[in-house]
């Protein structure tokens, strides 16, 4: 299986995310912002970093990037997208995903592990993990407090989409606690904290991460056989 | 050659922590007085022409696209009065 990794001017995670898909047993393929070519690729991750320099708003820029004119009929026709951090920032910024993430309600960036509880395993991305699973991964934004109105809240809520939320209340002031949503589908997921940086002891606070990349790498291999 | 301001702020419901920062600095240097600071961003646009309607409506649809995130922000467009005109800390008591 082949998962595209895009680089956008000013991305910082790109190669872990790469990393990430290689100790899932997948193929990373490098895509580049400027690109309009998805290279065929099974599903795509979109890394944490500063697109842009997160000028105007953060994803703001990168939404209109010529890889995501590409990118954003392929996940409306089923493609998997991972978006993490500023790759969830980009995913809301581009109507994928509801809603929009502003900045921290304590204004400071926040470097710190935390504790997740995975709501929803039915996406493409957390299939591999149980029903309420905690995962610890790191958190690392200043703009990563998750906000919708009340209705799309709701919506959210009754349809399980909020796919992971903060298990000890949302240190950014995310609306209730949200860490991750997916689309109505399940394809598309973003979340504000970093599997990537979480999938061996070695490198990380915890292996907990590398089921997002698994999930998706093993449905694949599923399909295969 | 005209220019079109947009402002953008962040919606009333949407919680603005730069501007309560902001309000307790004024409260720390002594403006009692004021009781609530919302920040937001000016757009200053240079367009070819005339700032009429079609031009107006044109630079509200950028806006809505890309200048602003309209599910946290609002945004107001208008042409501006006196293109050119800055008020800076120095000029402020020449204009009155």
């Amino acid at each position: 299986m082949r998962i595209g990794v895009v680089t956008f001017p000013g991305s910082l995670d790109d190669q872990d995310a790469a990393r990430a898909v290689r100790y899932a047993g997948a193929r990373p393929v490098k895509l580049w912002h400027a690109d309009r070519d998805l290279r065929g690729v099974d599903a795509v991750i979109l890394p944490g970093g500063f697109s842009y320099g997160d000028y105007l708003r953060c994803g703001a820029i990168a939404r209109f990037s010529p890889v995501m004119s590409e990118l954003v009929p392929a996940a409306r026709a089923g493609l998997p997208v991972l978006g993490i951090c500023n790759g969830f920032q980009i995913l809301c910024e581009a109507h994928l995903l509801p809603g929009a993430l502003t900045r921290n309600a304590g204004l400071r960036f926040i470097t710190r592990d935390v504790r997740l509880t995975v709501e929803n395993t039915r996406t493409a991305w957390t299939r591999g993990y149980g029903a309420g699973q905690e995962l610890t991964i790191p958190l690392k934004s200043g703009e990563g407090a998750y906000t919708a109105d009340e209705a799309t809240l709701d919506e959210l809520e009754a349809t399980g989409r909020v796919v992971v939320r903060y298990a000890a209340g949302a240190p950014n002031g995310a609306a209730r606690g949200i860490a991750g949503i997916c689309g109505e589908t399940g394809g598309v997921v973003g979340l504000m904290p970093h599997p990537e940086h979480a999938i061996e002891a070695l490198t990380g606070p915890s292996g907990d991460g590398l089921g997002f990349f698994a999930s998706v790498a093993g449905a694949f291999a599923k399909a295969a056989s | 050659m005209a220019r079109v301001i947009v402002d953008v702020m962040l919606k009333p419901e949407i919680h603005d922590p730069q501007g309560e920062a902001v309000l307790g600095a004024c409260h720390r240097l002594g403006f009692g007085q004021v009781s609530g600071v919302r920040q937001g961003k000016r757009f200053e646009i240079e367009i070819d022409g005339p700032a009429g309607e079609a031009s107006l409506a044109a630079i509200a649809g950028l806006a809505g696209e890309l200048l602003a995130n309209p599910v946290i922000e609002d945004f107001s467009v208008h042409a501006a009065e006196l293109p050119g005109r800055r008020h800076s800390p120095g000029s402020l008591r020449a204009c009155g």
